[in-house]
């Protein structure tokens, strides 16, 4: 009922005859979607929503790569404590939510520390360089605490699933980042940062003890503000990380790559409350500029569409302002049904509550509404998910919601 | 417990969503309500603070947005040149660019460095004796930890220099329950309750600061008692519905369908909410606001909040 549309912008020319877009048309197309946009929207469940009804529509081998799931959403999954490697959701759990499943669901969760470390494995030229970096604190801090790497990595473990060509296609929710973009700059950041004028300042004088005059006030304001033992420290890290330069750098390059290819598409989700959709809206914008593909807008949690009918406004305040009338009418009707029932100040306390919750919820729903209407960006797909009365923590709660996204 | 209002430092925190910056823009504004003068930080510049004060712009340099109330917004950079300017005496009039350019470099090179220019820009308004208060928007619950742990790490890091003789003293500040208080706000859902029990674990067992409250926001009102309940219900049923609808001569099944979802939506909410009484501590108050059915937000709703606030705090 509440299904995916087509662009509703006037700037594009809407062809009769091409096929309506869907999530189903989407996904059906492309290797990796991305789903981003701000905090507390539902990313991670509309991100294994969608891969869930992939594997169930598409018979393709599906991996939902997730962040920070709630447990018990990890537990459907089959993620407790298993950590960044990748596991098949189990077909007893598709029998429990009533599929049949035509292909693979695979689900796996975000390591951040783990997925440093075997980066690490992976670009050290010899074993004596990656057990020295392995054990440098600064490296240790930068890997498990400072949450810019986590932007970085979970695009870097994109990029590696992606190129065993495992799977047909990969979702991949996006870390809670400060800034909604970060994780888009983080590979060209990390390339920026290794082939550095500064990174090589900072290195020089601890081979050769050269200090020209460009660098002198540098090195004064660091050896100020940090000490020298420390500035020593941080060289001695990055003399053993240039080793692994060139890899860092060609890596974070195609991580770039990855991300702007046909093949992969971004999924804004966004409540309707104004804050998060400035947000999500100023991230599509961005993403068009940077001239990357903007698939689809998921508007979760939306009030049901009976709030909004001006019919209901009416029947509230009569049952408001008649409320007294009203209840001495039904009374005897309900205490037929119950002796208890049939008290009529209560009957009309309850018609009052009732009228008035229906008006406040009917504030808010209207207020959606107008902020769907002003909606400034026209992704090729939009789709909106009614408000669920319960939390989705398992697959039948995941079908539901994919089921309102799908076509 | 020190109460809230009676701290001088209150980073407040919370789950993307869970109306972190409305809770501190309310709690700032309570505080200048009753006289006291204070200064509230937005961290993460995303400058949205002006708004719920419907005031212009904010920036590093503080402005009066309310009476006796100041808001300014973090610049990690600006703030390492006052502290160089200031504390160091390191002359850097005309070299600005080099200045920023090392920085930017030192802040993504050296962990922390970003942080400790936040944490100490903030404990130095405390320490100047300019403010009764200073409030802090700080960042997302998944943030916090490393911001109010940087003096810490940092201080595991760097033996000596001029950051490290700073540290000590920050550190100070932030481990008096006295001066320094976080408060973390949630909403009664299931990952913001999630995510609050195990902050509170962690600002326990990783940084020295107190957690001073927690905020339940938006919690939905309780429509009906026991007995009410079952007269919803057998209203609701045919016969009685159709007997409504006759009377008043429209459609009443929205109506009380709207109401149902409203008690659904609270009952699912106040599992959460016991979740969330089992896994604090109960020392920590917990202070719940209501939701707001308002049309918008603004400094309309920011005086409503701070009166809930007001209200849940007793005074």
């Amino acid at each position: 009922m509440m299904a995916a549309r087509a662009p509703r912008t006037g700037k594009r020319k809407v062809d009769a005859d091409a096929p309506v877009l869907t999530m189903d048309s989407l996904l059906a197309t492309k290797e990796i979607v991305v789903a981003c946009g701000p905090g507390g929207v539902g990313k991670t469940t509309t991100a294994a929503a969608s891969a869930l009804m992939a594997a169930i529509n598409h018979g393709s081998k599906v991996l939902v790569l997730t962040v920070d799931p709630a447990k018990r959403l990890a537990n459907a999954l089959g993620l407790d404590g298993i950590g960044n490697t990748e596991h098949r959701v189990p077909n007893a759990a598709f029998k429990a939510a009533g599929v049949k499943p035509r292909g693979e669901l695979w689900a796996a969760m975000l390591d951040t520390k783990e997925s440093w470390d075997s980066l690490i494995r992976q670009h050290a030229p010899d074993e004596q360089t990656r057990d020295e970096i392995l054990a440098n604190p600064l490296y240790q801090n930068i890997a498990g605490r400072f949450i810019q790497s986590h932007d970085y990595i979970a695009m870097e473990r994109l990029y590696e699933i992606h190129s065993t060509g495992e799977y047909d296609l990969i979702v991949v929710d996006t870390p809670p980042t400060r800034n909604a973009l970060d994780f888009l700059d983080a590979p060209e950041r990390l390339a920026d940062f290794f082939s550095s004028r500064l990174l090589r300042w900072l290195i020089v004088p601890y081979r050769s003890k050269l200090i020209n005059v460009a660098t002198k006030p540098f090195y004064q304001i660091s050896d100020r503000i940090l000490g020298t033992e420390f500035m020593g420290d941080i060289s001695e890290f990055f003399i053993l990380f240039q080793s692994m330069y060139d890899g860092f750098v060609e890596r974070s390059k195609a991580v770039g790559r990855l991300l702007s290819d046909r093949r992969t598409t971004f999924v804004v989700v966004s409540t309707l409350e104004a804050t998060p959709l400035r947000e999500a809206e100023f991230f599509a914008e961005q993403l068009t500029e940077r001239k990357l593909h903007l698939g689809a807008i998921v508007l979760n949690k939306i009030l049901p569409d009976y709030l909004q009918g001006r019919a209901g406004t009416k029947v509230a305040e009569a049952m408001k302002d008649r409320a007294g009338d009203l209840a001495a009418s039904l009374a005897p009707g309900l205490a037929s049904v119950d002796a208890a029932l049939g008290d009529p100040t209560q009957i009309a306390r309850v018609l009052t509550e009732v009228a008035d919750s229906y008006l406040n919820f009917q504030v808010v729903a209207l207020r959606e509404m107008e902020e769907r209407a002003s909606l400034a960006v026209a992704p090729d797909v939009l789709a909106t998910v009614p408000f669920f009365d319960t939390d989705i923590y398992d697959l039948s709660g995941l079908l539901r919601l994919g089921e309102q996204i799908w076509t | 417990m020190t109460p809230l209002l009676e701290r001088k430092l209150v980073f407040v925190t919370g789950k993307g969503g869970t109306g972190k910056t409305t809770v501190a823009s309310a709690l700032a504004l309570l505080a200048a309500s009753r006289g006291k003068k204070v200064l509230i930080c937005e961290v993460d510049a995303k400058g949205e603070l002006a708004g719920y004060y419907e005031s212009p712009p904010t920036a590093f340099k503080e402005r009066e947005v309310q009476p006796g109330l100041f808001a300014m917004t973090m610049d990690t950079e600006a703030s390492l040149r006052e502290y160089l300017k200031l504390q160091l005496h390191i002359p850097i009039v005309g070299r600005i660019g080099p200045v920023a350019k090392a920085f930017d470099f030192l802040a993504t090179a050296a962990p922390g460095v970003r942080e400790i220019m936040t944490v100490g820009k903030l404990c130095f308004e405390v320490r100047s004796g300019d403010w009764d208060m200073v409030v802090v928007d700080a960042p997302a619950t998944g943030h916090i930890v490393g911001q109010l742990a940087a003096p810490q790490a940092v201080n595991g890091l760097v033996k000596v220099g001029l950051i490290r003789t700073q540290t000590d003293w920050m550190l100070d500040m932030l481990s008096d329950p006295e001066i320094t208080g976080l408060l973390a706000v949630c909403t009664p859902e299931e990952m913001p309750v999630t995510e609050t029990i195990e902050l509170a674990d962690r600002v326990r067992e990783e940084t020295t600061v107190q957690l001073a409250a927690v905020v339940v926001n938006r919690v939905l009102p309780e429509l009906f008692g026991r007995q009410e309940e079952a007269v919803f219900d057998a209203l609701a049923a045919p016969g009685p519905l159709a007997e409504l609808n006759g009377l008043i001569d429209g459609q009443a099944g929205p109506v009380l369908e709207a109401a149902r979802l409203a008690v659904t939506m609270r009952r699912t909410r106040s599992t959460h909410l016991e979740r969330l009484r089992g896994g604090i501590d109960p020392d920590v108050p917990l202070l719940y606001l209501p939701f707001l059915f308002s049309r918008s937000h603004g400094l309309r709703t920011t005086k409503q909040v701070a009166g809930s606030l007001g209200e849940e705090l007793g005074l």
